[in-house]
């Protein structure tokens, strides 16, 4: 069991700060999936697809 | 990439559940260092970072290697898409040595080779990412930044034996050794553990990160399309 007496303040600043990197990080990864996920059915909404979609009609 | 989709949940499971055991093992089921005292438990934050800086370049040397030789599209997206995140754990491991070398050897920072060829890891990483946004195309990004990526990897080596090449406040290798471990098992576990669990998120964000990739190069092929379609139609 961590005993807050000692160093606590390096010891929780190097968890939180890891965890803020980290769950940054994983946000940003998400967000980045979702919004080119988005983009991509926007363009398909408006009709534009690819020409090797286009030729398998 | 479509079977990558099916790995998502299972992955992000794993790495849930194996971060809050390493946790619980890190902060409540370890002991205390005889001579560091509590703040070896820096370590399971530090050390697995750090090994994640590196493994993550050897992500990036390995898909370099696929887009020279074998010009494998998915190999310049797994480059690509690895890069943030290995720039991300380098920044950790870092700044958690740093918290770690305040109490244990009296400064923040001391440029030493370990740390000076992590620091110098953390500037090659940000600067592949700054050279993907460079360009506009990507085939040809890719090829060139490729033979960047292989001409950085020999920082990987300096990294690995920099405290033993050099006299450093470093600890020298004190897991990985010919002779075993130096540490104990009630040590050990945890430290596996935190590894574990971040490498699993590791792959779960490197699936999105690929998958996110993918769908930009469609987005983007897609919008010269339209941006074709329309001139067209005007003409």
């Amino acid at each position: 069991m961590i005993d807050l007496s000692q160093h606590f303040e390096y010891i929780g600043g190097a968890y939180l700060l890891t965890f803020v990197f980290v769950g940054v990080l994983a946000a940003a990864t998400i967000l980045d999936y979702k919004n080119q996920k988005q983009r991509l059915a926007d363009l398909e909404a408006k009709g534009v697809r690819r020409r090797s979609d286009e030729q398998v009609k | 990439m479509v079977w990558s989709k099916y790995w998502l949940m299972p992955l992000a499971l794993i790495s849930l559940a194996l971060l809050a055991y390493g946790l619980f093992l890190a902060l409540f089921n370890s002991p205390a260092d005889y001579q560091q005292g509590e703040t070896v438990r820096i370590m399971y934050v530090h050390v697995p970072t750090a090994w994640l800086s590196q493994s993550c370049y050897a992500v990036m040397v390995i898909a370099s290697i696929g887009s020279l030789v074998w010009r494998h599209p998915l190999s310049d997206v797994a480059a690509k898409a690895a890069a943030p995140l290995g720039a991300t754990f380098t920044a950790i491991a870092l700044a958690t040595g740093a918290l770690w070398g305040a109490p244990t050897w009296g400064t923040f920072w001391e440029w030493d080779g370990r740390m000076t060829s992590t620091l110098v890891m953390l500037f090659i990483y940000l600067g592949i990412i700054a050279l993907w946004r460079t360009f506009e195309d990507q085939a040809r990004a890719g090829r060139i930044i490729a033979v960047i990526t292989l001409v950085g990897a020999i920082n990987i080596p300096i990294i690995k034996f920099s405290v033993e090449w050099w006299n450093t406040l470093h600890q020298p290798a004190s897991v990985f050794r010919a002779d075993g471990p130096t540490m104990p098992m009630s040590i050990l576990m945890p430290l596996f553990v935190m590894f574990f669990a971040f490498s699993f998120l590791f792959l779960l964000l490197h699936f999105i990160a690929i998958r996110a990739e993918i769908l930009r190069r469609r987005v983007r092929a897609l919008e010269r399309r339209n941006a074709q379609r329309l001139r067209e139609q005007t003409i």
